[in-house]
């Protein structure tokens, strides 16, 4: 039953050797589907190329929907899993933050070490300024410090949060996906393209 | 096979497709790991690491760097740091494939070299701040979280995509 490694059903010291090969996969899906272009990423919020929103929305779908079909088959138990833990403010001031550095420098964390690996040279840059801001974030931890551990509800789910049945959770937020698929094929023909 | 991939570099795959692979990719984490992906977690480590070699009472003094120092293992013995590693190897071999490999600025024909590296400087400063407060990049946080239906998880990822969505107007001129 899983999980393997935290089970003991894989020996620990594999941990960091998986975690390489997890990576080479991780890294080359990414830069497969093109998200080693900042100018690619970016047509999301223009309309001109929806591949974020289909990449990201495909792999969520697909992956809580195989983590549950998993736990109901009995391979995995989902309450052993971690669960990205929920600080109320820390979230949405945090997300509000990124999405503006998202749209102003074209990259998120992973999308940029793809185009690091090719040699963009504006990712060297945006990596950079990630680092930067890491080293902000540190030295005024005293001011972040009230929304970064303040508003804390746990390590909750959408289940915990609203007491939804987490199966009709995953089947509307499949449909919620596929719909979102349709507009974007809808607006993007609408939309002047842009050749990058 | 795709032979002519030297003359089609922008040629990537379809994103149902790459999508389907990173789901199935992110289950396969959770099974072995129980744990979800990530990469803003490696610059952290990168930043603890350095501060830690240059002023070393400094970082200890300091409340958040201190969570991540201990005295028999270094920062960047992390699980995200080895995944990091991995996704520079992958990212680099399936450029390396498509020949998309070459020292250059992206940017749109309608701005300078010079204004495309000074916004994604200021981006990654407010990328890299963003993801500290709400503790996960749109890969720890988001995708994964959105993996195991965490609450703070959704939140994020509407967090990110509301406000890139608010603010997409006053950066278009770098892109369209």
């Amino acid at each position: 039953m899983g999980p393997l490694i935290p089970n003991g059903m894989i020996p620990i010291e594999w941990d960091s050797i998986i975690a390489i090969f997890i990576g080479i996969v991780f890294g080359f899906v990414l830069e497969s589907s093109g998200f080693s272009s900042s100018r690619k990423l970016a047509g999301v919020f223009y309309g001109y190329d929806f591949a974020v929103l289909k990449v990201f929305f495909t792999a969520a779908a697909v992956s809580v929907i195989g983590l549950y079909y998993m736990d109901y088959l009995g391979y995995l138990d989902i309450n052993q899993l971690y669960v990205h833990p929920t600080y109320l403010w820390g979230a949405i001031i945090g997300g509000i933050i990124m999405g503006i550095g998202f749209v102003a420098g074209g990259f998120c964390p992973g999308t940029s070490l793809c185009a690091v690996a090719i040699g963009k040279l504006d990712a060297w840059v945006y990596v950079a300024g990630i680092m930067i801001g890491v080293f902000l974030f540190s030295e005024l931890y005293p001011f972040f410090e009230p929304i970064y551990n303040g508003y804390f509800l746990g390590n909750v789910t959408l289940i915990d949060s609203f007491g939804w049945n987490p199966y009709w959770v995953i089947f509307i937020f499949s449909m919620i996906a596929i719909v979102a698929f349709a507009i974007s094929d809808i607006v993007r023909k609408k939309i002047k393209s842009v050749f990058y | 096979m795709k032979t002519d991939s030297k003359t089609n570099k922008h040629v990537y795959w379809n994103p149902y497709y790459g999508g389907f692979l990173l789901g199935i990719l992110i289950i396969f984490t959770f099974y072995l790991t129980g744990r979800g992906l990530g990469a803003s977690g490696a610059m952290k480590s990168s930043v603890v690491t350095i501060v830690d070699k240059v002023a070393p009472t400094h970082a200890e003094n300091n409340e958040y760097y201190s969570k991540f120092i201990s005295k028999d293992n270094s920062p960047m013995n992390t699980w995200l740091v080895f995944e990091t590693l991995g996704v520079l190897i992958g990212a680099f071999i399936s450029g390396g494939l498509a020949g998309r490999i070459k020292w250059r600025v992206q940017h749109s024909p309608k701005i300078t070299r010079k204004r495309r590296l000074v916004f994604a400087l200021a981006g990654g400063v407010l990328f890299g701040l963003g993801a500290q407060i709400a503790r996960g990049c749109t890969s720890g946080a988001a995708l994964s979280g959105m993996a195991v239906l965490s609450s703070g998880g959704f939140l994020t990822m509407l967090a990110i995509f509301g406000s890139a969505y608010a603010a997409a107007y006053f950066f278009r001129k770098n892109w369209i």
